[in-house]
């Protein structure tokens, strides 16, 4: 598959970093909206796992479908989810290619002691057998919807 | 036809439409022609083994499926039907969680397999019980049954505290030990029969009456604790030490022919001292070794322990929080009372007022002869070998036996008159206030309570024979058994 890319402005990647490490020990993720591989915000979402949110997120379809609004909103579209992996390198584990959608870029940040550590960003395989690693450019901000997290509580 | 509502990660599935047409006359069926039309699809919606992934949502007009009839839920035209995603992941966690987890060896496998084949126990439970540490409070008549399940479980550390030495009226009930560990301290014995059950299993004794002085610190490295102890102060301490360290305690209790059992201590859940604020008044509730206990109960509570202690080390199942077991084994009956939190609750409360370990024996009102000086009280008491001395002497002394007519069978001082404690204070009256009483029971307790009765209502001259029977026996009469 050819290398895919994903554009980041770095309030993006801040706001990323920031959830990440406000969350600490817990996973959190949230949206990537924007078009044709340019994320122009990014929208902070509840993580509601049940299964102990130190190892887990899960983004319930209510707020699949509440980021879904906010793209359209904003003109955009879902471009792919983020979460971070706490105490854990910045790689997709087994559960997350489980889990994982088709054509989704999946950003994923290592934080590590609170603080946030590697940013990358994956791509499913059309076969589901693995991740193929995407390269991130990080633009500078150029839209004025320009990042925002929405940090929200369960 | 029902319109289709597709996601944006699938829709290079379907040529880019956001909504797509499929005939069918269920939602299985409907799905069934999409992935006909947009074989991509498939894989993404389904697993290997043909059911809908976890993380994928089917809603017709707004109502989940898995609230409706599944994939059987009818569709008419007109409705839609929306696929929307769930989005999970998370850190290395399946392989991850299980790498903290010890492996098994071969041994183990064959071992646990009737476990290993089941999904809710399974390869990953087996290293959850394996990793697991569970404390046993006692190595008694519950204490028994619960440590031998859980070493046969494969609890990878089972502690045991206990300080009490084998005895033969232990051995109608406590199955860890046998006829040849009498005079044995019970935890030696306890252990010999835990690792010939299960050698893989690491066994920690302590030889030391559970205090408040050490309850935390002995608590401290178990997942989860169990409660065998026969007494209030110490339930009471169990208690709140397992409040204060948020670790669940595996409630048990038994008498005579009824048994109780709950989960206590957990997070959300309530507490000992949510049910009981307050102890019993001290000698209000008997003892085993004064009312007596079947001996098959303690199997079958200390086997619900254990059975709540593995649940709640697996995470399967529905654990005993919140729920007052209660079985009576002569009705052969289950009962289940509701246990609420209460926000009051003096120790797991919004506002507790019970912030670290108490003096438990003051808080229950006992303060056993085991602390206090052996002396005699002459006013009160008469030991066995004055009142022999004085039945020598020829002294006109009338004995009274306040137990049971169960226990005056089993033995009795000669010439003794039975008058159980319950009855006394209907038939005092058959007694003249100012001759000479000896009060006589098992072993003290409860013909001193028969003593001060008498005297509240005006008996002049009542000793309580100290030590009871079981004294006499020792020190007068040999011949007779004990119980």
């Amino acid at each position: 598959m050819a290398d895919r890319l994903l554009s980041l402005p770095s309030s993006a990647d801040a706001a990323i970093r920031a959830h990440g490490e406000m969350t600490y020990p817990h996973e959190c993720c949230g949206a990537l909206v924007g078009r044709n591989g340019h994320v122009t915000s990014v929208v902070g979402l509840p993580n509601t796992t049940e299964e102990g949110p130190r190892r887990r997120f899960l983004v319930r379809p209510s707020d699949y479908r509440e980021a879904e609004r906010k793209a359209s909103e904003l003109g955009a579209e879902l471009l792919g989810f983020y979460h971070s992996h706490p105490d854990h390198p910045a790689r997709p584990s087994q559960y997350d290619l489980d889990h994982a959608w088709p054509t989704f870029a999946y950003v994923i940040v290592s934080v590590t002691g609170a603080k946030a550590g590697d940013l990358t960003v994956w791509f499913l395989n059309d076969d589901r057998s693995s991740f193929e690693e995407g390269t991130l450019h990080h633009a500078e901000d150029s839209h004025s919807d320009s990042a925002q997290a929405v940090h929200r509580q369960a | 036809m029902p319109k289709i509502l597709i996601p944006t990660p699938l829709r290079p599935y379907t040529d880019k439409l956001d909504a797509v047409d499929a005939s069918g006359a269920t939602v299985g069926e409907l799905l069934a022609d999409l992935t006909r039309k947009h074989s991509g699809l498939k894989a993404h919606l389904y697993t290997d083994q043909g059911k809908l992934r976890s993380f994928v949502n089917i809603y017709v007009n707004d109502e989940d499926i898995r609230y409706l009839q599944h994939e059987q839920t009818p569709v008419q035209t007109g409705d839609t039907i929306s696929i929307i995603p769930s989005v999970a992941g998370g850190a290395p966690s399946v392989t991850d969680v299980v790498t903290g987890l010890p492996q098994l060896t071969n041994d183990e496998i064959k071992r646990y397999s009737r476990h290993l084949i089941m999904p809710e126990v399974g390869v990953d439970g087996q290293r959850k019980l394996k990793a697991a540490s569970i404390l046993c409070i006692g190595a008694g008549g519950l204490g028994s049954p619960a440590a031998m399940y859980l070493a046969a479980a494969g609890v990878g550390r089972l502690g045991i505290v206990d300080f009490d030495v084998v005895d033969f009226s232990n051995l109608q009930r406590q199955i860890l030990h046998g006829t040849p560990d009498v005079g044995r301290s019970k935890l030696a014995s306890a252990k010999d029969r835990l690792q010939a059950l299960n050698p893989e299993v690491h066994i920690d004794t302590y030889e030391t009456a559970l205090s408040s002085e050490n309850a935390l610190q002995l608590f401290e490295p178990y997942d989860v604790i169990v409660d065998g102890t026969d007494n209030f102060p110490t339930r009471y301490l169990v208690n709140d030490a397992c409040v204060l360290l948020g670790k669940p305690n595996a409630y048990g209790s038994i008498f005579r022919f009824e048994g109780q059992a709950s989960v206590f201590g957990v997070k959300d859940g309530p507490c000992y001292r949510c049910l009981y604020p307050e102890p019993p008044p001290p000698g209000l509730v008997p003892s085993c070794a004064e009312g007596g206990v079947l001996g098959v109960l303690p199997g079958i509570i200390g086997v619900i322990q254990a059975t709540e202690a593995i649940k709640l080390v697996l995470g399967v199942g529905e654990p005993l929080i919140g729920r007052f077991l209660i079985f009576d084994a002569l009705r052969m009956k289950f009962r289940e009372l509701k246990l609420r939190k209460d926000p009051d609750c003096p120790v797991c409360g919004t506002h507790p007022t019970v912030t670290k370990l108490i003096d438990y024996e003051e808080f229950c009102g006992v303060r056993h002869a085991a602390t206090e000086p052996a002396t005699v009280n002459h006013a009160t008491e008469i030991t066995a070998l004055e009142l022999k001395q004085r039945l020598d002497r020829g002294d006109k002394l009338k004995i009274i036996d306040v137990r049971e007519p169960n226990e005056y069978q089993i033995n009795r001082i000669a010439g003794s008159i039975l008058i159980p404690l319950g009855d006394v204070p209907r038939r005092y009256h058959e007694l003249d206030p100012n001759e000479a009483l000896i009060m006589q029971c098992k072993s003290g307790a409860r013909s001193g309570r028969a003593a001060d009765f008498l005297r509240s209502v005006g008996f002049t001259n009542v000793l309580n024979l100290k030590g009871g029977i079981l004294d006499w026996i020792d020190k007068v009469d040999p011949s007779q058994p004990k119980y």
